[in-house]
Protein backbone atom coordinates (compact mmCIF):
# COMPACT_ATOMS: atom_id res chain seq x y z
CA UNK A 1 0.00 0.00 0.00
CA UNK A 2 2.98 2.53 0.72
CA UNK A 3 4.14 1.76 -2.11
CA UNK A 4 1.30 2.79 -4.35
CA UNK A 5 1.19 5.97 -2.18
CA UNK A 6 5.53 6.27 -3.02
CA UNK A 7 3.89 6.24 -7.10
CA UNK A 8 0.35 8.20 -6.73
CA UNK A 9 2.89 11.36 -5.07
CA UNK A 10 5.25 11.09 -7.65
CA UNK A 11 2.42 11.03 -10.17
CA UNK A 12 0.87 13.67 -8.51
CA UNK A 13 3.88 16.34 -9.47
CA UNK A 14 5.00 14.45 -12.68
CA UNK A 15 7.69 17.71 -13.82
CA UNK A 16 8.87 17.59 -10.64
CA UNK A 17 9.71 14.10 -10.68
CA UNK A 18 10.66 14.20 -14.22
CA UNK A 19 13.24 16.95 -12.85
CA UNK A 20 14.62 15.30 -10.55
CA UNK A 21 14.79 11.66 -12.29
CA UNK A 22 16.70 13.82 -15.13
CA UNK A 23 18.62 15.61 -13.03
CA UNK A 24 19.79 12.57 -11.12
CA UNK A 25 20.11 10.87 -14.66
CA UNK A 26 22.87 13.79 -15.69
CA UNK A 27 25.30 12.63 -12.55
CA UNK A 28 24.60 8.79 -14.11
CA UNK A 29 25.64 10.23 -17.56
CA UNK A 30 28.47 12.01 -16.29
CA UNK A 31 29.73 8.47 -15.29
CA UNK A 32 29.10 6.42 -17.51
CA UNK A 33 30.42 8.82 -20.25
CA UNK A 34 33.88 9.21 -17.96
CA UNK A 35 34.01 5.70 -17.47
CA UNK A 36 32.83 4.90 -21.34
CA UNK A 37 35.14 7.18 -23.12
CA UNK A 38 38.12 6.39 -20.62
CA UNK A 39 37.41 2.36 -21.62
CA UNK A 40 37.26 3.49 -25.11
CA UNK A 41 40.25 4.64 -25.50
CA UNK A 42 42.35 2.37 -23.52
CA UNK A 43 40.68 -0.05 -25.31
CA UNK A 44 41.42 1.55 -28.72
CA UNK A 45 45.34 2.02 -26.92
CA UNK A 46 45.59 -1.85 -26.80
CA UNK A 47 44.18 -2.46 -29.76
CA UNK A 48 46.58 -0.29 -31.87
CA UNK A 49 49.05 -1.73 -30.08
CA UNK A 50 48.38 -5.31 -30.74
CA UNK A 51 47.47 -4.18 -34.31
CA UNK A 52 51.27 -3.83 -34.43
CA UNK A 53 52.12 -7.48 -34.02
CA UNK A 54 54.56 -7.30 -31.42
CA UNK A 55 55.10 -9.21 -28.83
CA UNK A 56 57.17 -7.47 -26.57
CA UNK A 57 57.63 -3.63 -26.22
CA UNK A 58 60.91 -0.83 -25.60
CA UNK A 59 59.88 2.20 -24.12
CA UNK A 60 63.31 4.51 -22.49
CA UNK A 61 63.44 5.23 -19.09
CA UNK A 62 61.04 7.06 -16.85
CA UNK A 63 58.50 6.84 -19.72
CA UNK A 64 55.18 5.81 -19.23
CA UNK A 65 53.13 3.17 -20.09
CA UNK A 66 50.04 4.94 -21.62
CA UNK A 67 51.35 8.11 -23.32
CA UNK A 68 54.04 6.72 -25.99
CA UNK A 69 54.27 10.47 -27.21
CA UNK A 70 55.46 11.73 -23.75
CA UNK A 71 58.57 13.86 -25.22
CA UNK A 72 60.80 10.87 -23.93
CA UNK A 73 63.09 9.05 -26.12
CA UNK A 74 65.90 6.92 -26.83
CA UNK A 75 68.67 6.79 -29.35
CA UNK A 76 67.33 4.68 -32.77
CA UNK A 77 70.45 2.49 -32.39
CA UNK A 78 69.16 0.64 -29.33
CA UNK A 79 66.68 -0.96 -31.76
CA UNK A 80 70.17 -3.17 -33.22
CA UNK A 81 71.11 -3.98 -29.44
CA UNK A 82 67.59 -5.56 -29.53
CA UNK A 83 68.09 -6.97 -32.90
CA UNK A 84 70.80 -9.22 -31.53
CA UNK A 85 69.03 -11.00 -28.81
CA UNK A 86 68.47 -14.48 -29.43
CA UNK A 87 64.73 -15.05 -30.67
CA UNK A 88 64.33 -11.96 -32.18
CA UNK A 89 62.75 -11.85 -35.36
CA UNK A 90 62.03 -8.40 -36.10
CA UNK A 91 62.72 -5.10 -34.46
CA UNK A 92 61.24 -1.64 -35.41
CA UNK A 93 61.75 1.55 -33.63
CA UNK A 94 59.17 4.53 -34.26
CA UNK A 95 59.05 8.23 -33.04
CA UNK A 96 55.64 8.93 -31.38
CA UNK A 97 54.91 12.26 -31.88
CA UNK A 98 52.46 14.99 -30.49
CA UNK A 99 51.88 17.16 -33.67
CA UNK A 100 48.45 18.87 -32.48
CA UNK A 101 46.52 20.95 -32.78
CA UNK A 102 43.63 18.39 -30.96
CA UNK A 103 45.07 17.47 -27.46
CA UNK A 104 45.23 13.70 -29.28
CA UNK A 105 46.54 14.74 -32.30
CA UNK A 106 49.78 11.86 -32.11
CA UNK A 107 51.31 10.92 -35.35
CA UNK A 108 53.81 7.73 -35.57
CA UNK A 109 57.11 8.28 -37.56
CA UNK A 110 57.46 4.24 -38.61
CA UNK A 111 60.11 2.77 -41.28
CA UNK A 112 57.01 1.34 -42.96
CA UNK A 113 58.83 -1.86 -44.46
CA UNK A 114 59.53 -3.09 -40.91
CA UNK A 115 56.21 -2.19 -39.68
CA UNK A 116 54.40 -3.75 -42.93
CA UNK A 117 56.81 -6.93 -42.54
CA UNK A 118 56.12 -6.83 -38.22
CA UNK A 119 52.16 -6.09 -38.47
CA UNK A 120 51.15 -7.41 -42.09
CA UNK A 121 51.05 -3.79 -43.49
CA UNK A 122 48.21 -1.44 -43.94
CA UNK A 123 44.96 -2.39 -45.45
CA UNK A 124 44.02 0.89 -47.54
CA UNK A 125 40.74 1.90 -48.07
CA UNK A 126 41.51 5.09 -50.08
CA UNK A 127 45.05 6.25 -51.69
CA UNK A 128 48.53 4.15 -51.19
CA UNK A 129 51.61 5.22 -48.53
CA UNK A 130 53.63 8.10 -47.87
CA UNK A 131 56.49 8.66 -50.27
CA UNK A 132 57.58 12.12 -49.99
CA UNK A 133 58.72 14.51 -47.00
CA UNK A 134 55.20 16.19 -47.08
CA UNK A 135 52.95 12.86 -47.03
CA UNK A 136 51.00 11.36 -44.35
CA UNK A 137 48.60 8.68 -44.34
CA UNK A 138 45.74 8.38 -41.89
CA UNK A 139 43.59 5.92 -40.25
CA UNK A 140 39.58 5.95 -41.29
CA UNK A 141 38.60 7.76 -37.90
CA UNK A 142 41.22 10.37 -37.85
CA UNK A 143 40.27 10.96 -41.89
CA UNK A 144 36.25 11.43 -40.98
CA UNK A 145 37.05 13.61 -38.07
CA UNK A 146 39.36 15.93 -40.24
CA UNK A 147 37.01 15.23 -42.82
CA UNK A 148 40.13 14.46 -44.91
CA UNK A 149 40.41 12.60 -48.10
CA UNK A 150 43.55 11.50 -50.71
CA UNK A 151 44.98 14.86 -52.43
CA UNK A 152 43.73 17.01 -48.99
CA UNK A 153 46.24 19.22 -47.54
CA UNK A 154 45.35 19.00 -43.37
CA UNK A 155 47.28 21.34 -40.65
CA UNK A 156 48.44 19.31 -37.95
CA UNK A 157 51.76 21.58 -36.74
CA UNK A 158 52.40 21.89 -40.35
CA UNK A 159 51.09 21.23 -43.54
CA UNK A 160 50.60 17.38 -44.62
CA UNK A 161 49.57 16.09 -47.69
CA UNK A 162 47.42 13.09 -47.47
CA UNK A 163 48.54 10.08 -49.43
CA UNK A 164 46.34 7.26 -48.01
CA UNK A 165 43.14 6.47 -45.64
CA UNK A 166 44.23 2.88 -44.05
CA UNK A 167 41.79 0.94 -41.74
CA UNK A 168 42.25 1.74 -38.16
CA UNK A 169 43.45 -0.46 -34.95
CA UNK A 170 47.74 -0.35 -35.98
CA UNK A 171 49.82 1.63 -33.63
CA UNK A 172 48.59 5.18 -34.29
CA UNK A 173 46.10 7.43 -36.26
CA UNK A 174 48.47 9.08 -38.29
CA UNK A 175 51.86 7.85 -40.40
CA UNK A 176 54.26 9.68 -41.88
CA UNK A 177 58.43 8.23 -42.65
CA UNK A 178 60.24 7.85 -39.50
CA UNK A 179 63.06 10.60 -40.95
CA UNK A 180 60.77 13.27 -41.69
CA UNK A 181 59.07 12.99 -38.56
CA UNK A 182 62.28 13.13 -37.54
CA UNK A 183 63.36 16.39 -39.18
CA UNK A 184 60.42 17.87 -38.50
CA UNK A 185 60.66 18.00 -34.96
CA UNK A 186 64.50 18.31 -34.76
CA UNK A 187 65.01 14.81 -32.85
CA UNK A 188 67.04 13.14 -35.73
CA UNK A 189 68.39 9.56 -34.65
CA UNK A 190 65.92 9.90 -31.70
CA UNK A 191 62.93 7.16 -30.86
CA UNK A 192 60.00 6.47 -28.73
CA UNK A 193 59.39 2.70 -28.67
CA UNK A 194 60.76 -0.22 -30.06
CA UNK A 195 58.60 -2.74 -31.37
CA UNK A 196 60.14 -6.45 -31.18
CA UNK A 197 58.62 -9.59 -32.55
CA UNK A 198 60.16 -12.96 -31.20
CA UNK A 199 60.75 -15.59 -33.39
CA UNK A 200 58.07 -18.01 -30.93
CA UNK A 201 55.63 -17.24 -28.47
CA UNK A 202 56.71 -19.58 -26.25
CA UNK A 203 60.04 -17.18 -26.38
CA UNK A 204 58.45 -14.17 -25.25
CA UNK A 205 59.23 -14.59 -21.50
CA UNK A 206 62.43 -15.37 -22.42
CA UNK A 207 63.44 -12.55 -25.03
CA UNK A 208 62.11 -10.21 -22.30
CA UNK A 209 64.71 -11.28 -19.82
CA UNK A 210 67.36 -10.65 -21.89
CA UNK A 211 66.21 -7.04 -22.67
CA UNK A 212 66.16 -6.19 -19.44
CA UNK A 213 69.29 -7.55 -18.37
CA UNK A 214 71.06 -6.15 -21.23
CA UNK A 215 69.09 -2.55 -21.19
CA UNK A 216 68.76 -1.91 -17.77
CA UNK A 217 66.29 0.86 -16.64
CA UNK A 218 64.74 0.64 -19.79
CA UNK A 219 60.75 -0.21 -19.85
CA UNK A 220 60.21 -3.40 -20.99
CA UNK A 221 56.78 -4.81 -21.44
CA UNK A 222 55.21 -7.94 -23.12
CA UNK A 223 51.94 -7.25 -25.12
CA UNK A 224 49.99 -9.00 -22.46
CA UNK A 225 51.79 -6.97 -19.94
CA UNK A 226 50.99 -3.94 -21.35
CA UNK A 227 47.37 -4.41 -22.64
CA UNK A 228 46.35 -5.30 -18.95
CA UNK A 229 47.87 -1.83 -17.78
CA UNK A 230 46.07 0.25 -19.84
CA UNK A 231 43.14 0.14 -17.55
CA UNK A 232 42.13 3.26 -15.73
CA UNK A 233 42.99 1.60 -12.31
CA UNK A 234 46.22 1.81 -13.67
CA UNK A 235 46.63 5.49 -14.49
CA UNK A 236 46.35 7.26 -11.56
CA UNK A 237 45.45 10.77 -12.83
CA UNK A 238 42.35 9.16 -14.80
CA UNK A 239 41.33 6.77 -11.47
CA UNK A 240 41.12 10.33 -9.49
CA UNK A 241 39.37 11.83 -12.47
CA UNK A 242 36.84 9.24 -12.42
CA UNK A 243 36.24 9.63 -8.08
CA UNK A 244 35.81 13.41 -8.79
CA UNK A 245 33.61 12.91 -11.52
CA UNK A 246 31.43 9.95 -8.97
CA UNK A 247 31.60 12.85 -6.44
CA UNK A 248 30.60 15.51 -8.51
CA UNK A 249 27.46 12.77 -9.90
CA UNK A 250 26.24 11.91 -6.10
CA UNK A 251 26.62 15.53 -4.77
CA UNK A 252 24.36 16.74 -8.11
CA UNK A 253 21.41 13.78 -7.29
CA UNK A 254 21.84 14.44 -3.50
CA UNK A 255 20.96 18.63 -3.69
CA UNK A 256 18.43 17.68 -6.24
CA UNK A 257 16.78 15.04 -4.52
CA UNK A 258 16.93 16.89 -1.22
CA UNK A 259 15.08 20.10 -2.76
CA UNK A 260 12.87 18.26 -4.56
CA UNK A 261 11.99 15.86 -1.42
CA UNK A 262 11.90 18.79 0.73
CA UNK A 263 9.19 20.66 -1.77
CA UNK A 264 7.41 17.82 -1.17
CA UNK A 265 7.80 17.29 2.25
CA UNK A 266 6.11 21.09 3.03
CA UNK A 267 3.60 20.59 0.31
CA UNK A 268 2.42 17.37 1.71
CA UNK A 269 2.83 18.80 5.38
CA UNK A 270 -0.69 17.90 5.86
CA UNK A 271 -1.16 14.70 4.35
CA UNK A 272 2.02 13.96 6.47
CA UNK A 273 -0.10 14.92 9.46
CA UNK A 274 -3.28 12.71 8.27
CA UNK A 275 -0.88 9.77 8.01
CA UNK A 276 0.23 10.58 11.99
CA UNK A 277 -3.36 10.63 12.71
CA UNK A 278 -3.73 7.57 11.42
CA UNK A 279 -1.17 6.50 13.73
CA UNK A 280 1.65 6.36 11.12
CA UNK A 281 4.90 5.98 12.95
CA UNK A 282 7.53 8.67 12.45
CA UNK A 283 9.70 5.24 11.09
CA UNK A 284 6.77 4.78 8.53
CA UNK A 285 7.03 8.32 7.46
CA UNK A 286 10.90 7.89 6.93
CA UNK A 287 10.27 4.80 4.53
CA UNK A 288 7.80 6.00 2.84
CA UNK A 289 10.05 9.20 1.44
CA UNK A 290 13.44 6.74 1.42
CA UNK A 291 11.36 4.90 -1.12
CA UNK A 292 10.09 7.51 -3.14
CA UNK A 293 13.83 8.89 -3.31
CA UNK A 294 15.01 5.24 -4.34
CA UNK A 295 12.26 5.28 -7.28
CA UNK A 296 13.76 8.82 -7.88
CA UNK A 297 16.98 7.32 -8.30
CA UNK A 298 16.10 3.98 -10.29
CA UNK A 299 13.68 6.51 -12.97
CA UNK A 300 17.29 8.80 -13.00
CA UNK A 301 19.58 5.59 -13.43
CA UNK A 302 17.46 4.63 -15.84
CA UNK A 303 17.37 8.17 -17.53
CA UNK A 304 21.13 8.37 -17.39
CA UNK A 305 21.42 5.11 -19.04
CA UNK A 306 19.58 6.31 -21.86
CA UNK A 307 21.05 9.58 -22.00
CA UNK A 308 24.24 7.77 -22.06
CA UNK A 309 23.51 6.34 -25.09
CA UNK A 310 22.08 9.97 -26.91
CA UNK A 311 26.39 11.62 -25.25
CA UNK A 312 27.91 8.59 -27.24
CA UNK A 313 26.43 9.14 -30.09
CA UNK A 314 27.56 12.83 -29.89
CA UNK A 315 31.17 11.80 -28.70
CA UNK A 316 31.38 9.42 -31.47
CA UNK A 317 29.88 12.44 -34.15
CA UNK A 318 31.77 15.22 -32.98
CA UNK A 319 35.05 13.70 -31.10
CA UNK A 320 35.76 10.86 -33.30
CA UNK A 321 39.18 10.10 -32.06
CA UNK A 322 37.74 9.50 -28.71
CA UNK A 323 36.18 6.66 -28.87
CA UNK A 324 33.33 6.18 -26.41
CA UNK A 325 32.02 2.94 -24.98
CA UNK A 326 28.76 1.68 -23.42
CA UNK A 327 30.48 -0.13 -20.06
CA UNK A 328 27.32 -2.06 -19.13
CA UNK A 329 29.04 -3.26 -16.52
CA UNK A 330 29.15 0.15 -14.88
CA UNK A 331 25.47 0.22 -14.81
CA UNK A 332 24.57 -1.08 -10.94
CA UNK A 333 27.38 1.32 -9.72
CA UNK A 334 25.85 4.24 -11.44
CA UNK A 335 22.47 2.83 -9.65
CA UNK A 336 24.31 2.77 -6.73
CA UNK A 337 25.99 6.06 -6.76
CA UNK A 338 22.77 7.78 -7.83
CA UNK A 339 20.46 5.49 -5.37
CA UNK A 340 22.95 6.48 -2.20
CA UNK A 341 23.17 10.22 -3.09
CA UNK A 342 19.08 10.48 -3.48
CA UNK A 343 19.06 8.57 -0.09
CA UNK A 344 21.40 10.98 1.53
CA UNK A 345 19.35 13.85 -0.05
CA UNK A 346 16.21 12.28 1.03
CA UNK A 347 17.08 11.72 4.90
CA UNK A 348 17.03 15.59 5.93
CA UNK A 349 13.15 16.51 4.25
CA UNK A 350 12.75 12.90 6.01
CA UNK A 351 13.52 13.24 9.44
CA UNK A 352 12.35 17.08 9.09
CA UNK A 353 9.00 14.59 8.20
CA UNK A 354 9.04 12.37 10.84
CA UNK A 355 9.89 14.71 13.51
CA UNK A 356 6.83 17.09 12.19
CA UNK A 357 3.54 17.72 14.82
CA UNK A 358 0.71 16.14 13.85
CA UNK A 359 -1.60 19.27 15.10
CA UNK A 360 0.22 21.45 13.63
CA UNK A 361 0.64 19.55 9.88
CA UNK A 362 -3.13 18.98 10.03
CA UNK A 363 -3.94 22.80 10.30
CA UNK A 364 -1.60 23.22 8.09
CA UNK A 365 -2.96 24.98 4.46
CA UNK B 1 -14.21 3.26 28.62
CA UNK B 2 -13.29 6.82 28.96
CA UNK B 3 -12.75 8.14 32.32
CA UNK B 4 -11.59 11.74 32.59
CA UNK B 5 -10.37 13.14 35.61
CA UNK B 6 -9.04 16.90 36.86
CA UNK B 7 -7.22 16.93 33.15
CA UNK B 8 -5.74 19.99 31.98
CA UNK B 9 -3.56 21.14 29.46
CA UNK B 10 -1.24 24.31 29.18
CA UNK B 11 0.46 25.42 25.82
CA UNK B 12 3.47 27.74 26.62
CA UNK B 13 3.18 30.65 23.60
CA UNK B 14 6.04 32.38 23.74
CA UNK B 15 6.27 33.19 27.33
CA UNK B 16 2.27 33.58 27.77
CA UNK B 17 0.59 30.31 29.33
CA UNK B 18 -2.24 29.50 27.22
CA UNK B 19 -4.49 27.43 29.78
CA UNK B 20 -6.46 25.61 27.09
CA UNK B 21 -7.91 22.97 29.29
CA UNK B 22 -8.47 23.49 33.20
CA UNK B 23 -9.70 20.58 35.07
CA UNK B 24 -11.80 18.43 32.68
CA UNK B 25 -14.26 15.62 34.47
CA UNK B 26 -15.76 13.69 32.10
CA UNK B 27 -16.97 9.56 31.65
CA UNK B 28 -17.83 8.12 28.61
CA UNK B 29 -19.44 4.35 28.60
CA UNK B 30 -18.79 1.99 25.87
CA UNK B 31 -21.75 2.19 22.86
CA UNK B 32 -22.58 5.97 24.08
CA UNK B 33 -22.65 8.58 21.83
CA UNK B 34 -21.58 11.72 23.34
CA UNK B 35 -21.80 15.53 21.79
CA UNK B 36 -19.08 18.02 23.10
CA UNK B 37 -20.74 21.20 22.52
CA UNK B 38 -19.39 24.38 23.07
CA UNK B 39 -18.02 27.82 21.81
CA UNK B 40 -14.95 28.68 20.28
CA UNK B 41 -11.59 28.69 22.10
CA UNK B 42 -13.86 26.41 25.04
CA UNK B 43 -11.71 22.97 24.70
CA UNK B 44 -13.31 20.93 23.20
CA UNK B 45 -10.39 20.50 19.95
CA UNK B 46 -7.54 20.49 22.71
CA UNK B 47 -9.83 17.78 24.21
CA UNK B 48 -10.27 16.00 20.90
CA UNK B 49 -6.45 15.80 20.38
CA UNK B 50 -5.41 14.76 23.78
CA UNK B 51 -8.39 11.95 23.60
CA UNK B 52 -6.53 11.20 19.82
CA UNK B 53 -3.38 10.96 21.66
CA UNK B 54 -1.90 13.57 19.13
CA UNK B 55 -0.78 15.48 22.12
CA UNK B 56 -0.08 14.67 25.81
CA UNK B 57 -2.43 15.74 28.46
CA UNK B 58 -0.06 18.67 31.24
CA UNK B 59 -1.80 16.98 34.55
CA UNK B 60 -4.92 15.04 35.57
CA UNK B 61 -5.56 11.28 34.20
CA UNK B 62 -7.18 10.65 31.34
CA UNK B 63 -8.03 6.49 30.91
CA UNK B 64 -9.08 4.99 27.39
CA UNK B 65 -10.20 1.62 29.08
CA UNK B 66 -6.74 0.45 31.18
CA UNK B 67 -4.54 2.71 29.16
CA UNK B 68 -3.80 6.15 31.15
CA UNK B 69 -2.67 8.69 28.39
CA UNK B 70 -0.69 10.83 30.67
CA UNK B 71 1.94 7.91 31.10
CA UNK B 72 1.99 7.08 27.53
CA UNK B 73 5.45 7.85 25.43
CA UNK B 74 5.11 9.62 21.99
CA UNK B 75 5.30 5.84 20.78
CA UNK B 76 2.46 4.62 22.36
CA UNK B 77 0.28 7.68 21.41
CA UNK B 78 1.32 6.78 18.12
CA UNK B 79 0.48 2.92 18.76
CA UNK B 80 -3.13 4.37 20.40
CA UNK B 81 -4.32 6.22 17.33
CA UNK B 82 -3.12 3.06 15.40
CA UNK B 83 -5.15 1.04 17.16
CA UNK B 84 -7.93 2.55 19.81
CA UNK B 85 -8.96 5.81 17.99
CA UNK B 86 -10.38 6.81 14.84
CA UNK B 87 -10.17 10.28 13.28
CA UNK B 88 -13.09 12.24 11.57
CA UNK B 89 -12.40 15.47 10.31
CA UNK B 90 -13.73 18.94 9.73
CA UNK B 91 -12.06 19.01 6.55
CA UNK B 92 -12.75 15.25 5.79
CA UNK B 93 -8.20 15.44 5.88
CA UNK B 94 -8.70 12.55 2.64
CA UNK B 95 -4.95 11.62 0.59
CA UNK B 96 -5.44 13.39 -2.61
CA UNK B 97 -3.60 11.19 -4.56
CA UNK B 98 -5.06 8.33 -3.31
CA UNK B 99 -8.37 6.90 -4.15
CA UNK B 100 -11.67 6.22 -1.89
CA UNK B 101 -10.61 2.85 -1.64
CA UNK B 102 -7.14 3.38 -0.69
CA UNK B 103 -7.71 5.86 1.30
CA UNK B 104 -9.25 3.22 3.24
CA UNK B 105 -6.52 0.43 2.44
CA UNK B 106 -3.72 2.60 3.72
CA UNK B 107 -5.16 3.06 7.36
CA UNK B 108 -5.31 -0.96 7.05
CA UNK B 109 -2.06 -0.91 6.51
CA UNK B 110 -0.69 1.44 9.09
CA UNK B 111 -3.01 -0.80 11.66
CA UNK B 112 -0.52 -3.74 10.39
CA UNK B 113 -3.52 -5.51 8.37
CA UNK B 114 -3.74 -7.37 5.70
CA UNK B 115 -6.01 -9.44 3.84
CA UNK B 116 -9.67 -8.49 2.92
CA UNK B 117 -11.81 -6.36 5.28
CA UNK B 118 -14.08 -8.29 8.02
CA UNK B 119 -18.31 -8.56 7.03
CA UNK B 120 -18.48 -5.94 9.51
CA UNK B 121 -16.91 -3.30 8.04
CA UNK B 122 -18.22 -4.21 4.28
CA UNK B 123 -21.77 -3.54 5.87
CA UNK B 124 -20.93 -0.36 7.31
CA UNK B 125 -19.56 0.52 3.82
CA UNK B 126 -23.21 -0.51 2.84
CA UNK B 127 -24.67 2.04 4.93
CA UNK B 128 -22.12 4.33 4.42
CA UNK B 129 -23.78 4.13 0.54
CA UNK B 130 -19.73 5.19 -0.92
CA UNK B 131 -19.55 1.32 -2.15
CA UNK B 132 -20.03 3.01 -6.09
CA UNK B 133 -17.56 5.44 -5.16
CA UNK B 134 -14.36 3.79 -4.11
CA UNK B 135 -12.20 4.05 -7.23
CA UNK B 136 -12.71 7.85 -7.10
CA UNK B 137 -10.14 10.02 -6.11
CA UNK B 138 -11.38 12.63 -3.50
CA UNK B 139 -11.52 15.44 -6.48
CA UNK B 140 -14.06 13.67 -8.10
CA UNK B 141 -16.04 13.46 -4.53
CA UNK B 142 -18.37 15.24 -3.08
CA UNK B 143 -18.04 17.07 0.23
CA UNK B 144 -20.83 14.64 1.46
CA UNK B 145 -18.78 11.60 -0.08
CA UNK B 146 -15.55 12.45 1.13
CA UNK B 147 -16.71 12.55 4.88
CA UNK B 148 -18.69 9.53 4.62
CA UNK B 149 -14.96 7.71 3.01
CA UNK B 150 -13.26 9.71 5.85
CA UNK B 151 -15.89 7.70 7.99
CA UNK B 152 -14.71 4.70 6.63
CA UNK B 153 -11.06 4.85 6.86
CA UNK B 154 -12.09 5.92 10.89
CA UNK B 155 -13.53 2.38 11.50
CA UNK B 156 -12.08 0.10 9.45
CA UNK B 157 -9.75 -0.96 12.11
CA UNK B 158 -12.67 -1.11 14.58
CA UNK B 159 -11.25 1.76 17.11
CA UNK B 160 -12.91 1.53 20.65
CA UNK B 161 -13.42 5.52 19.88
CA UNK B 162 -14.20 7.03 16.94
CA UNK B 163 -13.59 10.98 17.66
CA UNK B 164 -15.51 13.40 15.21
CA UNK B 165 -14.16 17.36 14.89
CA UNK B 166 -17.01 18.86 12.85
CA UNK B 167 -17.98 16.42 11.45
CA UNK B 168 -20.55 18.80 9.22
CA UNK B 169 -18.62 21.65 9.60
CA UNK B 170 -17.89 21.89 6.41
CA UNK B 171 -21.11 20.36 4.69
CA UNK B 172 -24.91 21.61 3.51
CA UNK B 173 -28.05 20.89 5.72
CA UNK B 174 -28.78 18.14 3.69
CA UNK B 175 -25.14 16.45 3.72
CA UNK B 176 -24.90 17.06 7.26
CA UNK B 177 -28.10 15.36 8.37
CA UNK B 178 -27.13 12.25 6.14
CA UNK B 179 -23.61 12.11 8.17
CA UNK B 180 -25.04 12.80 11.24
CA UNK B 181 -27.76 10.01 10.39
CA UNK B 182 -24.60 7.23 9.77
CA UNK B 183 -23.12 8.09 12.50
CA UNK B 184 -25.91 7.70 14.79
CA UNK B 185 -26.39 4.46 12.65
CA UNK B 186 -22.81 3.29 13.31
CA UNK B 187 -23.65 3.92 17.32
CA UNK B 188 -26.67 1.79 16.92
CA UNK B 189 -25.89 -0.46 14.52
CA UNK B 190 -22.72 -1.71 15.72
CA UNK B 191 -22.25 -0.63 18.93
CA UNK B 192 -19.84 1.94 18.00
CA UNK B 193 -18.42 4.20 20.79
CA UNK B 194 -18.26 8.04 19.69
CA UNK B 195 -17.59 10.97 20.70
CA UNK B 196 -18.21 14.47 18.50
CA UNK B 197 -17.35 17.99 18.52
CA UNK B 198 -19.70 19.97 17.41
CA UNK B 199 -20.21 23.70 18.26
CA UNK B 200 -23.81 23.18 15.78
CA UNK B 201 -26.67 22.76 18.61
CA UNK B 202 -28.77 20.48 15.92
CA UNK B 203 -26.14 18.55 15.09
CA UNK B 204 -25.38 18.03 19.06
CA UNK B 205 -28.82 16.58 19.66
CA UNK B 206 -27.81 13.43 17.70
CA UNK B 207 -25.83 12.08 20.38
CA UNK B 208 -27.11 10.03 23.29
CA UNK B 209 -25.84 13.33 25.60
CA UNK B 210 -24.72 16.07 25.22
CA UNK B 211 -21.49 17.81 27.01
CA UNK B 212 -21.21 21.43 26.99
CA UNK B 213 -17.63 22.87 27.50
CA UNK B 214 -16.88 26.52 28.39
CA UNK B 215 -13.47 28.36 29.34
CA UNK B 216 -11.32 24.60 29.36
CA UNK B 217 -14.08 23.17 32.13
CA UNK B 218 -16.95 20.78 31.29
CA UNK B 219 -19.99 23.51 32.28
CA UNK B 220 -23.05 20.95 33.29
Amino acid sequence: MVNRLVLENLKHRPVRTLLSAVAIGVGVTLILTLVGVSRGMLGDVATQRRGTGADIIVRPPDSSVLNLSGGITMPEKVVDVVREQPHVALATGSLMQYVGPGPLDTMAGIHLDEFSAMSGGFHYLEGGPFRGPDDVVLDEVEASGDHASVGQWINKGRKWDVTGVVESGKMSRMFTDIRTLQETYGVLGKISVIWVKVDDPANIDSVKDSLERRLPFYKIYSMDEMTSLLSADNIPILKKFTYVVIGIAAVVGFLFVLLSMYTAVLERTREIGILKALGASPGYILDMLLREAILLAIGGTIAGILMSYGTRVLMNTFVPNMTTVIVKTWWPWAALIAITGSLIGALYPGFKAARQDAIEALSYD
Amino acid sequence: MIEIRDLTKTYHVGDVDVHALRGVNLSVERGEFVAVAGPSGSGKSTLFHILGGLTPPTSGTVHIGNRDLLAMTDAQRTELRKTTVGFVFQKYNLLPTLTAADNIAIARDIAGKKGETDQQFKDALKLLGIEGRLHHKPRALSGGEQQRVAIARAIVNHPAILLADEPTGNLDSENSRLVLGLLRDLNRRIGQTILMITHDQEAATYGDRIVRMRDGRVAD
